[in-house]
């Protein structure tokens, strides 16, 4: 509620100041002028914003496959870790805006780059989380079903991957933040559709409304992102407070 | 809590494959000595109980007749018992009877067969009607009571049940120490026994083995030969339980400042 009020007074704060001139619309339109250019231009950025929906929720998909199959193989084999951990850390060193356009250059204006540079700002998050999860199971629990003589696989299904499910979807929960910025950088470097690249072309054409419009719209994408891995670890997670019921 | 005489949980297991033989064992974990020249006999059927302080090695010797360590010297004869860990470890996002049938799922068992066979003890552990109760759900001793069910449904001869009660308040734990009195009777098993708790071995078990603090080493093995059931205030009882005390604390006193820092 309080937040609800703090919002609407620095959306009427915003408001009064352009249209009492303190500054140029041209520079920073009101609040108004931004959900009008989103109503007129809506036949423009509808498509752009499927686009980018698309692109930020394949790649958020593809780091998942990735993420997990590294931390999964980082965990069963030692030597794996030595090998893959390295490269996993030395993949985020480089700035994705450095490399966006690198990867636009090898695999062209095509949807292919886009999912990459997503996949790519988003694994890291989930491999490692998932990875300190898996190690964090119950030493116990893990006792006993080698006192059962469970295998290996058995140890991972029953055990050590439901013991890793809440720090798996902490790790899906950033990534989902980010992901909007991976399909946005990748737009910028070359793309034909999207937000970023409605954005990039509305500020060309000083069409600032439209701008802020589009920015409006990957801001609320980006939170339905959040807020359905949010949802979904609710009804997965279900055996801890931060999930559903449990007793205090 | 209801206790119902029932059939057997598995077959008559085989008598000799029921017995535990440790024989001059040592063991050690790096340069710390957990047990030095431990030997023990128990024979199929028997409850044996082992006492000492914390530290001690009671859990590493368990960890041997489970087949989960190997000894540095010696040799342990025995089938894998079945373990039963100092916390319930109980899987927090399976229901109490996915959790009891939990060894019939590692052993190839589908859901539906482990729980059919789960469910079928359920009253008669106390339990009915929390079947699809979550661990956090349950209290202590029904957490413990499911813990065993898990460890019975192994279908093992022999038990290694580490400090089952440790975690309970102690009101819980007389009852549960009576509960599981009742439970032995009805399902008798072989069962090495680890507890700090003089009178809790007292009350349960055939024979009582004391170990001295780190490394571990076997101080002395009383009969205890009373008839069950038994009760804490009973006079055999309380001697018994003094002498084992005794015994346990003049080990410590007499070389507790030359041989190890204090655990």
């Amino acid at each position: 509620m309080t937040a609800a009020i703090g919002l609407l007074a620095l959306l009427g704060g915003w408001e009064a100041l352009v249209r009492l001139g303190g500054v140029d619309p041209l520079l920073l339109p009101a609040p108004t002028q931004i959900l009008q250019a989103l109503w007129e231009d809506r036949a423009l950025l509808a498509p752009d914003l499927w686009t980018t929906t698309y692109e930020v929720v394949l790649g958020l998909a593809a780091a998942v496959l990735a993420g997990a199959a590294l931390a999964v193989a980082m965990h069963i084999s030692p030597a794996l870790r030595r090998a893959l951990r390295p490269l996993v850390i030395g993949s985020q060193a480089v700035p994705v805006p450095v490399i966006a356009p690198l990867v636009i250059l090898v695999l062209g204006f095509g949807l292919a780059p886009k999912l990459l540079l997503v996949a790519l700002v988003c694994f890291f998050p989930i491999t490692i989380n998932l990875y300190d999860g898996l190690r964090a199971a119950d030493p116990d629990a893990r006792r006993l079903l080698s006192s059962l003589q469970a295998t290996r696989w058995q140890a991972l299904r029953l055990v050590e991957a439901p013991a890793a499910l809440p720090a798996a979807f902490t790790g899906l929960k950033v990534a989902a933040a980010v992901a909007v910025i991976g399909a946005v950088f990748a737009e910028w470097a070359g793309a034909e559709r999207g937000l970023g690249h409605a954005l990039l072309t509305a500020n060309g054409q000083l069409e600032s409304a439209r701008a802020f419009a589009a920015t409006l719209l990957l801001f609320l994408l980006a939170i339905a992102l959040y807020g359905a891995c949010a949802l979904l670890e609710r009804r997965v997670v279900d055996w801890t407070p931060r999930g559903g019921s449990g007793r205090p | 809590m209801q206790i119902e005489a029932e059939a057997p949980v598995t077959g008559p297991p085989h008598v000799q494959a029921a017995g535990v033989e440790i024989d001059d064992v040592d063991v050690s974990f790096g340069s710390v000595a957990a047990l030095r020249g431990v030997t023990l006999s128990v024979a199929p059927g028997e409850i044996v109980a082992v006492v000492g302080p914390s530290g001690c090695g009671k859990s590493t010797l368990l960890e041997l007749v489970c087949g989960l360590l190997e000894p540095d010297a010696g040799e342990v004869r025995a089938q894998p018992a079945a373990l039963m860990p100092q916390r319930d470890a109980l899987l927090p996002w399976l229901s109490a009877i996915d959790n009891a049938g939990l060894a019939l799922r590692v052993a190839g068992a589908s859901r539906a067969v482990a729980r059919e066979a789960a469910h079928e003890h359920f009253a008669a552990f106390g339990l009915e009607g929390f079947e699809r109760a979550r661990p956090a759900a349950l209290s202590g001793g029904m957490r413990q009571r499911v813990a065993f069910l898990r460890t019975l449904l192994a279908g093992r001869p022999i038990l290694c049940l580490d400090e089952p009660f440790g975690a309970l308040d102690a009101l819980t734990r007389l009852q549960m120490q009576r509960w599981l009195a009742d439970a032995l009777e009805r399902e008798p098993r072989t069962v090495l026994l680890v507890t700090h708790d003089v009178e809790e071995a007292v009350v349960l078990a055939d024979r009582i083995v004391l170990l001295s603090p780190r490394p571990g080493q076997v101080l002395e093995i009383l009969d205890v030969g009373l008839l069950r059931p038994r009760a804490r205030g009973e006079r055999a009882v309380v001697e018994l339980r003094e002498r084992a005390l005794e015994i346990l604390v003049a080990d410590r006193s007499d070389d507790g400042a030359a041989k190890r820092p204090s655990s």
